[in-house]
């Protein structure tokens, strides 16, 4: 595991030796890590909520039914609860990139582009 | 009431169209504006990706809520109650497969199309006509539910009744719409989709609440007289009546879910769109604004839809020329009279404009980026050369769409869509995946996805009774429905994800591997990736 000890210096595209490089670095390493530690649980995670709210709304259509007060159903508020779930991982994601990716992304791609950029 | 059952349409037709002009002279000019800067092919397929973020996800939203889902969704729910508001959901929770694993990688790595991506590290000739042949048949299907609504709201709206005037108002549309693309190319176009967006959004606002007042912002009342309105009583609340009667039925609509929440990150139209930002982070924020506009529609659809059954009745809306598309107008007759009618109308219309003009942009942009510049010309070829056969294909594109359109006239338009993300969800989604993710995939696997999941999805469909056998199916006196399900992505996508993986690890092609380190690097910094040109 190697680190990117220099920032480019001349011109042109980066070679490919020079994007492996930058692929083998602890940082670049470290940037995959953080972004897939996030999306691919949170993808399981939310396909699998919506999965559940599929199957519930096909098979368990009594209890989707069952009013909880006045004409507001369980099928209702499950419903809604999967607009907020979207609206609250939207939320999670941008202020985790914010934070945790767009800082290493930035001086990473800095080092391949040169500073002029 | 009373004027509703006497006329085969609401308002005043003159005045629907006279809205509606002005919505077409407004966008004309800004197009002609838009136009001024279009030189290169990065202006005309990507608006010189100058766009920023909330724009480009404005324009997303003006894209994505198509008539289907406007019209379409608000009168399922007013006439099967529940069951509407299942569609918006999978329509919404889809908007996460783009956030989290499509849009900023895809904006890293490509220029203009999905070939460009599959071609970064692959054999750049057969992926790139692989991904050209599922983008227009994608757009196609898409296209054809877009002008087959035209019809139907022609009737509504204009009163016109007769299949031959429809048609013509059909061309019209189709006539109007490569126009935009000819002169505004990417920019002009995503101009015509945030202006419509905005146009659809307020009229949604308004309209939801004018009908909460009249149910003193209490939506256990709304629901209620909904309940009320309609002879199905309280079932309108809960799931159950339009999808899964039976086993076949329950399958059925499971796999219809399955196809909604997973089609969205591989339509081509939507995914073209992330090109007309200027970086990754900006890719990020269109579709934070999109998903925020998309969902804020569909919860205002839910009181739209629960309110055309409370003021309306779902027996008005059914008996209505255009039946459950006219929920929507209906409603906003009754509410608001001509005027209100009017400008729904025009929106209406100008939905499908801006819908089908951006998936003109895009199968054209594929055929003239991927097939002829890169397949057939292998690259020999200038960017004035390529913009130009863009816009011929985009001519020959409007062509057959105002065709398809006046065949498919009458057709379900949510069907229609639905077996466009079911393509998407299975030719494009899993090559997408694999390409941004899999080091290991290789050309063979790029092909057997995209041709595998693309045969098996139509050869499905074809074979559904979606297509014979069924007093519903298209050819209603055939009957080769051999295959249970109308919704083939149950199916078609485990099949897709499954082929590609063979196609990869039985092929001794090493050929993806090479440039993966180029690849994952641009993809995750953002490193190279093209720039926006300064005008």
């Amino acid at each position: 595991m190697s680190t990117v000890e220099h920032p480019r210096t001349g011109g042109g595209p980066p070679s490919d030796a020079e994007w492996e490089e930058v692929q083998r670095s602890a940082e670049f390493v470290e940037l995959r890590r953080r972004l897939r530690r996030f999306v691919f649980p949170m993808t399981a995670a939310f396909l699998a909520w919506y999965l559940l709210y599929v199957l519930m709304a096909t098979y368990a259509r009594g209890f989707m039914s069952e009013k909880l007060f006045g004409n507001i159903t369980v099928g209702l508020v499950f419903g809604l609860l999967q607009f907020a779930s979207t609206f609250l991982i939207t939320g999670l994601y941008v202020r985790y990139a914010d934070r945790r990716l767009d800082p290493l992304a930035a001086e990473l791609r800095a080092r391949l582009e040169g500073d002029d950029r | 009431m009373s004027l509703l059952a006497q006329s085969t349409s609401v308002g005043e037709p003159l005045l629907n169209v006279s809205i509606f002009l002005l919505f077409v002279v407004v966008t004309l000019v800004v197009v002609f504006r838009a136009s001024k800067n279009t030189r290169t092919a990065s202006d005309y397929y990507a608006a010189g990706r100058a766009f920023s973020g909330p724009q480009n996800g404005i324009a997303i939203s003006g894209d994505y809520l198509s008539a289907a889902s406007f019209l379409g969704i608000a009168g399922a729910i007013a006439v099967y109650g529940y069951d509407g508001f299942l569609y918006s959901i999978g329509f919404l929770v889809a908007w996460l497969v783009a956030l989290l694993l499509v849009a900023e990688l895809l904006r890293n790595t490509g220029r203009f199309t999905m070939g460009d991506v599959l071609s970064f590290r692959m054999r750049a000739r057969p992926v790139r006509a692989a991904a050209a042949t599922s983008t227009l048949v994608v757009s196609f299907f898409y296209l054809l539910a877009q002008m087959a609504g035209a019809g139907g709201l022609v009737a509504l709206l204009l009163d016109i009744t007769d299949k031959g005037g429809q048609a013509l108002v059909i061309a019209g549309v189709g006539v109007l719409m490569v126009l935009y693309v000819l002169i505004g190319g990417m920019k002009g176009t995503t101009w015509v989709q945030i202006i419509k967006a905005v146009l659809l959004i307020a009229g949604a606002i308004v309209m939801t609440i004018w009908v909460l007042a009249k149910f003193n912002i209490n939506l256990s009342s709304l629901l209620g007289a909904a309940a009320e309105g309609s002879d199905k009583g309280d079932a309108v609340l809960s799931p159950g009546l339009q999808y899964g009667k039976d086993t076949i039925g329950k399958i059925d609509f499971v796999s219809l879910g399955l196809a909604l929440v997973l089609g969205t990150a591989g339509l081509p139209h939507i995914l073209m769109r992330f090109y007309t930002v200027p970086t990754a982070k900006e890719a990020r924020r269109s579709v934070v604004w999109a998903i925020g506009l998309i969902g804020l529609f569909y919860l205002l659809t839910l009181a739209l839809g629960y309110g055309a059954a409370a003021l309306v009745g779902p027996e008005t809306i059914t008996a209505a020329p255009g039946a459950t598309n006219s929920a929507a107008p209906l409603l906003a007759f009754e509410l608001g009279g001509e005027l209100l009618l009017g400008f729904i109308s025009a929106v209406a219309f100008a939905t499908i404009l801006a819908v089908v003009a951006g998936l003109v942009i895009t199968a054209s942009a594929s055929f003239a980026h991927d097939v002829y510049a890169n397949v057939i010309r292998e690259g020999q070829v200038t960017e004035g050369t390529e913009v130009k056969v863009a816009r011929i294909t985009a001519v020959i594109i409007g062509a057959l769409s105002i065709v398809g359109g006046i065949v498919a006239n009458g057709q379900n338009i949510a069907f229609l869509v639905a077996l466009a993300f079911a393509v998407a969800a299975s030719a494009n989604l899993p090559t997408i995946l694999y390409s941004l993710f899999w080091k290991r995939f290789n050309t063979s696997g790029a092909l057997w996805s995209i041709y595998g999941g693309l045969t098996v999805c139509v050869v499905l469909i074809i074979f559904s009774p979606a297509v014979s056998g069924k007093p519903t199916s298209m050819f209603k006196n055939l009957d080769f429905d051999i295959f249970p399900l109308a919704n083939p992505g149950l199916v078609s996508i485990p099949a897709s994800f499954l082929l590609g993986y063979l196609g990869t690890v039985l092929s001794r092609e090493r050929d993806g591997q090479a440039r993966f380190a180029e690849m994952e690097v641009r993809a995750l910094t953002g490193a190279g990736a093209e720039k926006a040109t300064a005008h």
